[in-house]
């Protein structure tokens, strides 16, 4: 019964989302407030109705329903409480449901925080919003069904795949569709200020936080389904080129683009037509992500089975969003006339390089990732575009990103003298050769592109601090007057200062991680020792061990560096009971140093087992930097906390003068 | 909002702005320029096509070079070498079968009769010499590749493509 109630709730939704839709339009173009409060209870009515229905299927899971087929199919009784939630969102049905979900809560958020925006630009975004979420509702109705029932019910579930059995995985999916749904917001804004035939500096305010909020959640979702595939999947690598990581990470080159470019937008009323288009395409991207993981076309490592119908189908729905779109933007934007204008050096300057890199990026990425594709459709030869690929077009395109990252900020609007900055960078400089010449001298392989990695790092950072220490007078003031200017800094000036700062953490450890890794396999019998990154590891036999739904064999570790205490580990290779499926668990010493990460493949004839010892140089300082990152996007977003609720309250000079005060 | 660079007319400025945005434009040709050009040696280097144990069989393919294979993994063909590091196995697609080894730990959903795609190098005697097995989340899942070889050769099986709803 309750099924049935979620069933007909999303039903009910996509009626309210076309009345959304019909009056948000009808009520901007002939000006009628009543029609377009229509628009704005609609919005509510769908985020209640998408609620009831995600809750149905909550209590289909918790409650262990298994005449609910998608129950059956993803969850068991014996499964802990947590899993039986996050198995809501573990299978293909269920996610796209969270998908609405999150698409109503944001819709539903313009419609209630907007009452300072002209209200047929909000109308219109509202209608925009309810143009998608009937497109996913549709799809949802039409070809995933998450309530359809199985006669007779089975007495016991198949079980959720285990490998999605575990705590960063039960937050990985809700972060990322956070991240892919927030950037509809900005799309929305985008195609109704096409309609509206105007972009300024309050639309700008409003697109900048919905695009931060987005992002942030977008960056920390990757991170987290890095940090998973490297705890989680024992191959011992934290990103691999994969097609479905690129789904993701090609929105977030754009986005991280838009974030920029909005802020040209607001501040200096230019780079406006870009905008409106990234903010396209960065939606775009995030459908296309969808569609590639759901439709099953691409062999990734990611691969679930799936139906063709469903790819045919997003595929659709891909071409009307995104075609629309920017046939939209081709009739409209020259209309939209230029900002004001800046030399090549400023910091809109610096801003407009920040997008071009990011984008040609983004294009070398999705050549890479969809090349494979349209080559198979043309003459039908399979190939596939690894990882060499990517190092080889990405790494180039990234490096001068990095370098112009640590003098962009220091680049003041319109026209910036650019050997000043460089002459604020003399330390920076003269630290960033010196590490460059130890990491020459002291590492062995790979020297030249360790130097090259971490010398980058070190130059970001220090043009981070360079920054800050310019914007509260280090060396000029006394301390005390330092810190209290300190205190006072703007929150999104933190914030960049933490986003950027993070990334430059991100690339210490990614080098490390790509240059430096041990890897060694071999067949280990119980009371050998061998050597891994400075630690002695001796095995010490297998036991048996029983979890609540599955058995597993436990290897013992025991490793030991120099004279430090040693340390337990213990790595499992676990079968599941119920679907009968076989994972593996890694042991893994995390420290600062890096990580030393056991695997235990499997029995051998003569008793021993076969063992992958690796040793991670750094590896945290990836989630570390990515961590820092998520953490600068939301103090930025704090910053404007006010901003969101109220964009237009406060006057462009308020704003102005609440920025500059600190720095004077 | 001042005027930016407050000399000059409309002229000038309008001259200005079309000279700015050609400058802004001429860098981000110089810039897909480059991007092309990294792609398109990176894609020579680094793109690698996949083969049936039957292509195999027919083509000649220069060992060493890097391919990917795939098809079902033959009952009862696992074999453990070298102690146990090195695992070898055969892979069909029906019509014709290729000797496999990988040294290292295989994926948890590797099985004997599932499918497989493996990436690695032809030996010159012969065999397939794997880096990397792929793994899959779901073991139902039939790589697109493999259901494709094994319909080439006749051999597909509705049951085997049948897939999770």
């Amino acid at each position: 019964m309750i099924a049935e109630l979620g069933h007909f709730a999303l039903t009910l939704a996509l009626a309210f989302a076309l009345a959304q839709a019909a009056f948000g339009f009808a009520g901007a173009s002939k000006g009628r407030l009543d029609w377009m409060g229509a628009s704005r209870s609609a919005a509510f009515m769908q985020l209640i109705l998408i609620a009831v229905a995600f809750g149905a299927l909550t209590h289909a899971y918790v409650t262990s329903d298994f005449s609910v087929k998608n129950v059956v199919e993803n969850s068991n009784s014996l499964k802990p409480l947590i899993y039986k939630i996050s198995g809501v969102w573990g299978n293909h049905e269920g996610s796209m449901v969270l998908w609405v979900l999150v698409l109503a809560l944001l819709g539903s958020a313009v419609a209630l925080f907007g009452s300072n925006l002209p209200p047929s630009l909000r109308s219109r975004v509202l209608a925009v919003q309810a143009l998608i979420g009937i497109g996913f509702l549709l799809f949802i109705l039409l070809t995933s069904n998450p309530f359809e029932r199985v006669f007779p019910a089975p007495a016991d579930g198949r079980d959720l795949n285990p490998l999605l059995q575990d705590p960063g995985l039960a937050i990985h999916p809700p972060m990322l569709y956070v991240g892919y749904v927030g950037f509809s917001i900005a799309f929305s804004f985008a195609i109704a200020a096409l309609i509206e035939g105007k972009v300024d500096a309050a639309w700008a305010r409003w697109v900048r936080p919905w695009t931060l909020l987005a992002w942030s959640f977008l960056t920390g979702g990757i991170a987290l389904g890095s940090w998973w595939a490297y705890y989680e999947l024992g191959w011992g690598g934290w990103w691999y080129w994969d097609p479905v990581e690129n789904a993701s990470f090609m929105p977030w080159l754009v986005g991280t683009a838009l974030l920029h470019s909005s802020i040209v937008v607001e501040k200096r009323d230019s780079l406006k037509s870009w905008t409106v288009l990234l903010a396209i395409l960065t939606f775009s991207l995030s459908l296309i992500g969808t569609f590639l993981v759901r439709s099953g076309v691409l062999t990734s490592v990611h691969a679930f089975a799936t139906d063709p119908d469903r790819g045919v189908f997003i595929l659709g729905l891909l071409c009307i969003a995104i075609g629309g779109g920017l046939a939209l933007y081709a009739w409209r934007a020259p209309k939209m006339g230029g900002g004001g204008m800046f030399q090549p050096i400023s910091r809109e300057g610096a801003l407009l390089l920040n997008n071009l890199l990011l984008t040609t990026a983004a294009a070398t990425v999705f050549l890479g990732t969809l090349y494979p594709l349209v080559l198979e459709a043309i003459n039908g030869s399979k190939i596939s575009v690894g990882p060499p690929y990517f190092n080889a077009t990405f790494v180039p395109l990234m490096a001068p990103l990095v370098a112009a990252l640590a003098v962009g900020p220091l680049l003041g609007w319109k026209r910036a003298d650019l050997a000043g900055a460089l002459g604020r960078l003399k330390a920076t400089a003269g630290a960033t050769i010196a590490i460059f010449v130890i990491v020459l001298w002291a590492a062995g392989e790979n020297a030249v592109w360790g130097a090259l990695g971490i010398g980058i790092a070190v130059w970001l950072a220090g043009g981070v601090l360079t920054e800050l220490a310019g914007r509260v007078g280090l060396g000029k003031h006394p301390l005390g007057e330092v810190g209290r200017r300190l205190i006072g800094l703007p929150r999104s000036a933190w914030g960049m200062s933490f986003a950027h700062f993070g990334l430059a953490i991100f690339i210490l450890g990614a080098t490390a991680m790509s240059l430096w890794q041990e890897e060694k396999i071999l067949v280990m019998k119980s009371g050998q020792t061998a050597e891994v990154g400075g630690y002695d590891v001796t095995f010490n036999g297998v036991q048996d061990k029983r979890g609540p739904n599955y058995v597993a064999l436990r290897g013992l570790f025991l490793a030991k560096r120099g004279d430090s205490t040693p340390l337990n580990l213990i790595a499992e290779k676990r079968r599941y009971v119920v679907g009968g499926q076989e994972t593996t668990e890694a042991a893994i010493h995390n420290s600062w140093r890096g990580d030393l990460y056991i695997v235990m493949g499997g029995a051998n004839e003569d008793a021993g087992q076969t063992v992958r010892l690796y040793f991670m140089p750094l590896v945290n300082w990836i989630w570390l930097g990515t961590l820092v990152m998520v953490l600068g996007g939301f103090i930025s977003l704090s910053d404007r906390r006010l901003r969101v609720g109220a964009p237009a309250r406060k006057s462009t000079s308020d704003q102005r003068g609440a920025e500059a005060a600190p720095a004077e | 909002m001042s005027e930016p660079l407050n000399e000059g007319s409309g002229v000038s400025r309008t001259r200005r702005r079309k000279r700015q945005r050609l400058y802004a434009v001429l860098a981000g040709l110089i810039l897909l320029g480059t991007a092309a050009a990294l792609v398109l040696n990176a894609l020579e280097d680094s793109v690698v096509f996949f083969h049936s144990p039957s292509d195999i069989k027919e083509k000649s393919i220069a060992a060493g070079q890097r391919i990917r294979i795939g098809g079902l993994v033959e009952k009862g063909s696992i074999k453990k070498e070298e102690g146990g590091v090195v695992t070898a196995f055969t892979v069909s697609d029906g019509a014709a079968t290729l000797k496999v080894t990988y040294r290292g730990i295989l994926p948890d959903l590797f099985r004997e009769g599932q499918g497989v795609v493996a990436q690695g190098a032809l030996q010159p005697n012969g065999t397939f010499s794997a880096s990397e097995v792929l793994a899959k989340h779901d073991e139902n899942y039939m790589p697109p590749e493999v259901a494709d070889a094994l319909k080439r050769s006749g051999h597909w099986k509705e049951k085997q493509g049948k897939m999770k709803q």
